[in-house]
């Protein structure tokens, strides 16, 4: 008692004012609904609901769907943040139902829930995953390695090395980075968030065997150089995985194992080699030397915007000026081996 | 105030009306700008691609740079402010890296202890100066202003290092606005990825989100829009052209770097705040002195 209550033993119980009936807010749920086969449009619709205390979000939905509105759809299974198919958009960003306390984002007494997005809508909360899944696949989502083990033997791996594949390994395919990533929204085509995140978990595996096979074919258009660094699907992922992370770390494989034949590479070596030898960006440089010396056709491009930027003298100086102490920078350089 | 000052190389190369004009409103707000002419670049999230540990030493010697000077660091770009929390972040968390960083800073009379503050603009002028006072100094009201904000990735995410009460749903651009006489605009993508980042590996992507965003804008109600980020002005105004072309709309959105916004309404002529220098520039009756 005690413990319990250390209100009593102080007297303070005296000064507490008497317990209140406390009138419980109703929460206004706007919830997005479509049915392709019978709606013109998405609409929304409002639901009403008294939020128990400590409830989820998930919680939430069910008792609507239970006790108001058994029409409404959305996929749950777990309750506990496992198996990733609760997961919608709440007040404009994708999270997961089940892993997020109601009171966390009702913001004045309100909340929005609509569907993943990048994907197409199959019945209010519930997308169609199929392109997701098919760009999992796309980067062999399993181990390489032909060696022979003899029976009962297993492939060991340190737990360094462990650590190097364990934040990508926590992904519950839940969707929520591919829902919000930016460069998603307007090409259908690239791989995406949580397909990178999985290609690393294999990149990085020290069992695998065909790391140099993956990382070329994972720098083709499409894959790791088409993250724009936006930072939604680290910011989205409710596990360890964060897929940004894991898309830098591909690029220094990428980068540091040979794989420069593209934009991306030649960007960010000459970025490095900027640094390296001003210590700051030569901006005149740099498309020259991203887009490759002989691709005219995409230097062509960018030449207008050059010149508009020259008329209204935006054009970064001609004569790059390097900074102070520019010998200490080198130093730190050479230290680290760079650039190589 | 005081701070040593870091520009960053996009308002010391291709946006230098960003500088010019943040020098002109540090003045009118009796804030000291101490120059930096020995850091170097933070990277901007290139660096580490190639090299984590040599992109957090660089980054530990700008620090280092600061903490000798004995002040905080004010960054204008949203990247480099991005970049340097989250190098910090890295640095504290870690005494190996940390140690691996003064290391091979060995002999040149620095080392990074972790103590200086590394502030945004924006930062500065919610929390330092704030909106009452900046209302106070309002000489020239946005009146006729309907300005869209556009925050840039790295002033939000990670959004534990960005600083704003409620990164998911920020209101602090639109609050300065308010506070400066003009009429902030909300539209889808005010959050999202101006794509400059990719704008050389993925031209139309990149042009295809730009022009997205401005469209959403105008379709909202903006005449103008706003960044804390020179990159995303960099996508957003001088590709602007581009962009309307791709996305198939008339656009003619001019951007404000946020000094600019902040200067006009603080009565500083456009003329100081280098507006002239934009792609798309503003109609006059917009920005002349009243
Ligand atoms: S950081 Fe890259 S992968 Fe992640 S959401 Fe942004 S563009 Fe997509
Ligand atoms: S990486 Fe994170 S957000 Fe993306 S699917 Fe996996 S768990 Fe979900
Ligand atoms: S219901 Fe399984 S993750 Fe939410």
């Amino acid at each position: 008692m005690f413990f319990l209550f250390p209100g009593s033993c102080l007297g303070m119980q005296d000064h507490e004012a008497p317990p209140r009936s406390i009138k419980k807010m109703k929460t206004k749920f706007k919830i997005r609904r479509f049915d392709p086969q019978k709606d013109q449009a998405p609409r929304f619709q409002e639901y009403e609901l008294e939020v128990p205390q400590g409830a989820t979000l998930l919680d939430c939905v069910n008792l609507i769907k239970w006790t108001q509105d058994g029409t409404l759809s959305y996929r749950m299974s777990c309750r506990s943040a496992i198996c990733g198919s609760c997961a919608m958009k709440v007040n404009g960003h994708a999270r997961l139902a089940c892993k997020t306390q109601a009171k966390d984002v009702i913001k004045n007494n309100l909340v929005v829930l609509e569907p993943l997005g990048n994907m197409t809508v199959i019945k209010d909360l519930a997308v169609d995953l199929e392109p997701f899944w098919e760009k999992v696949e796309k980067v062999m989502p399993w181990l390489v390695n032909d060696e022979e083990v003899s029976p009962g033997v297993e492939r060991l791996q340190s737990p360094e090395d462990f650590h190097k594949i364990d934040a990508a390994s926590t992904c519950i395919m839940c969707a929520s980075c591919f829902s919000d990533c930016c460069s998603e929204e307007v090409d259908k085509e690239y791989l995406g968030p949580t397909a990178l995140a999985k290609a690393q978990r294999f990149v990085c595996d020290s069992r695998d065997k065909k790391q140099f096979e993956r990382i070329s074919k994972l720098s083709k258009e499409k894959g790791i150089w088409d993250c724009t660094h936006c930072g939604e699907c680290s910011q989205r992922c409710p596990t360890d995985a964060k897929p940004l992370e894991r898309i830098v770390e591909l690029r220094n494989v990428a980068l540091n194992s040979g794989v420069l034949n593209n934009n991306g590479a030649r960007h960010a070596k000459a970025f490095v080699d900027s640094i390296a030898k001003s210590g700051r960006l030569n901006e005149n440089e740099l498309p020259v030397k991203s887009m490759g010396f002989f691709n005219i056709k995409g230097l062509l491009e960018i030449l207008p915007v050059g010149i508009r930027m020259l008329i209204r003298g935006k054009n970064p100086p001609l004569i790059h000026h390097s900074i102070e102490d520019m010998d200490q920078v080198k130093k730190i350089f050479r230290e680290f081996g760079e650039p190589k | 105030m005081k701070f040593a000052f870091y520009p960053g190389c996009v308002a010391q190369g291709a946006a230098r009306e960003l500088k010019a004009s943040t020098e002109a409103l540090a003045k009118k707000l009796g804030i000291e700008l101490v120059p930096m002419p020995n850091a170097t670049c933070c990277g901007a999230g290139v660096i580490t691609e190639q090299n984590p540990v040599l992109s957090n030493t660089l980054n530990a010697r700008t620090f280092a740079i600061a903490e000798k000077m004995g002040l905080d660091i004010l960054n204008i770009c949203g990247t480099c402010q991005g970049v340097m929390k989250k190098a910090q972040k890295e640095l504290k968390e870690s005494p190996k890296k940390l140690e691996e960083a003064n290391k091979s800073m060995a002999g040149s009379g620095l080392e990074y202890r972790g103590k200086v503050k590394v502030r945004h603009l924006l930062n500065v002028l919610i929390e330092d100066i704030g909106a009452d006072k900046l209302k106070s100094m309002v000489r020239r009201p946005l009146k006729d202003l309907r300005i869209g904000a556009f925050y840039g990735c790295y002033a939000l995410r990670p959004g534990e290092l960005s600083g704003l009460k409620d990164p998911d749903n920020p209101d602090e651009i639109e609050n300065l606005v308010r506070a400066l006489g003009g009429e902030p605009v909300d539209y889808p993508g005010r959050l999202r990825c101006c794509g400059f980042p990719y704008v050389m590996m993925s031209k139309r992507n990149a042009l295809t989100m730009a022009g997205n965003h401005i469209s959403a804008a105008k379709e909202n109600g903006a005449n103008c829009m706003v960044t804390p980020c020179p990159l995303c002005h960099l996508n957003l105004d001088p590709y602007q052209p581009e962009s309307a072309k791709i996305v198939g709309k008339e656009l003619n959105v001019p951007i404000f770097h946020l000094p600019q916004m902040v200067g006009l309404a603080l009565g500083i002529s456009p003329k100081e705040l280098q507006l002239s220098k934009h792609i798309i520039r503003f109609k006059e009756s917009l920005t002349q002195s009243r």
